[in-house]
């Protein structure tokens, strides 16, 4: 342990690592399970010369740090399952003006109000596909609090690199876990890239990294937004033409980084004939079912899921590895499998394994679901 | 008015013939002028509709929302960078329906930004439908026996929220209106201008207000001055608006919360 390393809550590590990537505005809701983080940030944000403003929902929570973020800020907001809902019109229009903003939403038992202090990963397909029209988002799924406090920097450096939303999709428990974290830095800390020449300046044109410069809001670029379809010089247009470019170069921008954007971590993947595949605080139990399975003599292994999207069939099939059973544990009705299945089609049996109820799914609980399926 | 405040490539604007819109944003860029203003620091944040899209053809940074928005983008503009002028035009729809709830927090909390309400009374982008402005009995689309419903009064609701500077005033009083949001953009503290614009393609027809000279002109008949409304009966001032500055007040800062602080 280096002389950085200190005891933190999942959620406080989401909040340090926000501050150390940069965040200097945060506008949030009070919602569990992560109203802690709203809560570091009011008292933090004024000692490290930051902005911190509670909204008065999460539609004001989302726009505000937009607003901040096109101003020159490095920004956060927090929220659970029902606040990430009402943020989801915030979250397009990010997309659509490619404002950098990082959204946490800590998972909690759903739909509706749901059990608000119970975990689950049911928000999985909402930081995907819930917000309307084509849109591409990175989801980045931390398994302990360490990684939290890896995977804020790693989101804030993201969102300001290709200029797009980055949902860092934790849960309840991780949430709400306290473990001992080194806070080094893991990565150099990236700031976003600035306009250099004002004479013909245009607020969308690219260069070859398809990802438009930012003129800060004030700076004398006298930039333009708006969530319309627009071309290069940021005008509204109804042409079709320039529609379908601006929603491809959206597209190719992540993309064509996929290797940088990407993570997955495997585990004994090389020669397993039974892998599991899992993201977040559902992973933690996988480690130990397939240590579990390897002392007995079990050919087991595991891919993680660190990046969740953007989400690359080819890789995802490379790093599974020769297994002939996949096992997915997720704390939802089966949506991870939803990927798996399209990724897989018939060529692996795919196998999910659902939990319910609120908790989480235990190392022994996945070793009898191996053994009563007969897997 | 300088010309270089517009983006002159990007006109025509999309507004019908006889819309109040372009005199309300004449008079916004008039404002700013005679201010002396940095243009590099005025930034104009909009939601949607028809008023909305006024900023995109000014030549300041601009910021056009989503529908109701616009205020909490300011206040993140704001709050990221105090030395910005940030200045809201939004509608009656924008910012009393959807944009309700953030235009009365932004009030509460005093934000350092102006809203100017291009008010129009209906929601003339999707085709004339019923705002919360609509007056009581109007015909719109969706209130085509009249509207039942009783609209707010934007002034007295900005007010009640704890805005700092409320003023009313209508296109056709360009020198009035010109100096309300003068002193609304250089006030410190929330500022709100109701500024009433016609539409004579849908309020206007509904409602036999006549063509839009016909709806600009009458301005001057139902819009009274305040001062002028003080000396009035209620009878004599049935059916009229009242335009003029309603609340100039120092801003809500710490001082007052620490007060309020001692007493509770």
């Amino acid at each position: 342990m280096s002389e950085a390393t200190v005891l933190m809550q999942g959620n406080e590590a989401v909040a340090e690592g926000a501050i150390a990537a940069g965040v200097r505005f945060y506008a949030g809701y009070p919602i569990t399970p992560s109203s802690e983080i709203a809560e570091i940030m009011a008292r933090r944000m004024p000692q490290v010369g930051g902005t911190f403003i509670q909204m008065e929902d999460e539609i004001a929570s989302v726009t505000a740090i937009i607003g901040a973020s096109m101003a020159g800020k490095k920004v956060l907001t927090a929220t659970s399952g029902p606040g990430f809902s009402l943020m989801q019109e915030g979250l397009g229009y990010a997309c659509m003006v490619e404002a950098p903003i990082v959204i946490l939403d800590s998972m909690r038992y759903g739909p509706s109000t749901g059990m608000p202090t119970k975990v689950s990963q049911m928000d999985l397909m909402q930081t995907r596909w819930g917000t309307h029209g084509d849109h591409w988002i990175i989801v980045l799924s931390p398994s302990s609090v360490q990684e939290s406090y890896h995977l804020a920097i790693r989101a804030v450096n993201l969102a300001e690199k290709y200029r797009n939303p980055v949902i860092l999709l934790s849960d309840e428990t991780v949430s709400h876990l306290r473990e001992p974290i080194d806070t080094a830095l893991p990565e150099p800390i990236i700031d976003r890239r600035l306009p250099a020449q004002k004479t013909g300046y245009q607020p969308f044109k690219t260069d070859a990294t398809l990802v438009p410069t930012i003129a800060n809001l004030g700076t004398g670029f006298r930039t333009t937004y708006t969530g319309l379809v627009h071309g290069e010089s940021g005008f509204q247009t109804a042409n079709g033409h320039v529609a379908e470019t601006l929603v491809q170069r959206m597209r190719d921008k992540l993309f064509n980084n996929l290797d940088d954007i990407i993570r997955l971590e495997t585990d004994h993947s090389d020669d397993a004939d039974i892998l599991f595949m899992s993201f977040g605080i559902t992973a933690r139990g996988v480690t130990e079912a397939v240590e579990t399975l390897r002392s007995r003599g079990r050919k087991a292994g595991s891919l993680r899921f660190i990046t969740l999207f953007p989400f690359d069939d080819d890789r995802v099939r490379q790093a599974a590895g020769p297994a002939k059973t996949i096992v997915v544990p997720e704390l939802n009705s089966g949506q991870l499998v939803l990927l798996l299945k399209r990724v897989f089609g018939d060529t692996r049996r795919i196998v999910p394994l659902n939990k319910v109820n609120g908790d989480l799914i235990s190392p022994a609980e996945m070793l009898t679901f191996v053994r009563e399926e007969n897997l | 008015m300088r010309s270089d405040f517009l983006r002159l490539e990007r006109l025509p604007d999309i507004w019908c013939p006889g819309c109040g819109n372009g005199v309300a944003l004449r008079a916004l860029l008039e404002a700013i002028e005679q201010l002396g203003l940095d243009p590099d620091k005025v930034v104009l944040v909009s939601g949607i509709g028809c008023s909305s899209r006024a900023p995109a053809y000014t030549a300041f940074d601009n910021v056009h929302t989503l529908h109701g928005r616009a205020i909490p983008v300011a206040t993140g503009i704001k709050l990221a960078n105090p030395k910005l002028t940030v200045i809201v035009i939004t509608g009656d729809g924008d910012s009393s329906a959807i944009g309700g709830n953030h235009l009365i927090h932004a009030a509460r909390r005093d934000v350092d930004i102006t809203v100017v309400v291009f008010n129009n009374y209906n929601y003339g982008m999707t085709g004339g439908q019923a705002s919360p402005l609509t007056p009581s009995s109007s015909i719109t689309t969706t209130t085509p026996s009249g509207n039942l419903d009783r609209p707010f009064d934007l002034v007295n609701l900005a007010a009640g929220a704890g805005a700092t500077y409320v003023a009313r005033s209508g296109i056709y009083f360009t020198k009035h209106l010109v100096d309300h949001l003068k002193k609304a953009i250089t006030h410190e503290g929330f500022s709100l201008v109701d500024t009433i614009v016609q539409c004579p393609t849908y309020y206007g027809r509904f409602n036999k207000r006549g063509d839009a000279a016909q709806m600009l002109v009458s301005q001057k008949d139902w819009l009274v001055l305040k001062s002028v409304a003080e000396k009035k009966t209620p009878e004599q001032l049935a059916g009229k608006v009242i335009i003029g500055e309603f609340v100039n007040i120092g801003r809500h800062g710490p001082a007052a919360a620490s007060t309020m602080k001692e007493q509770a």
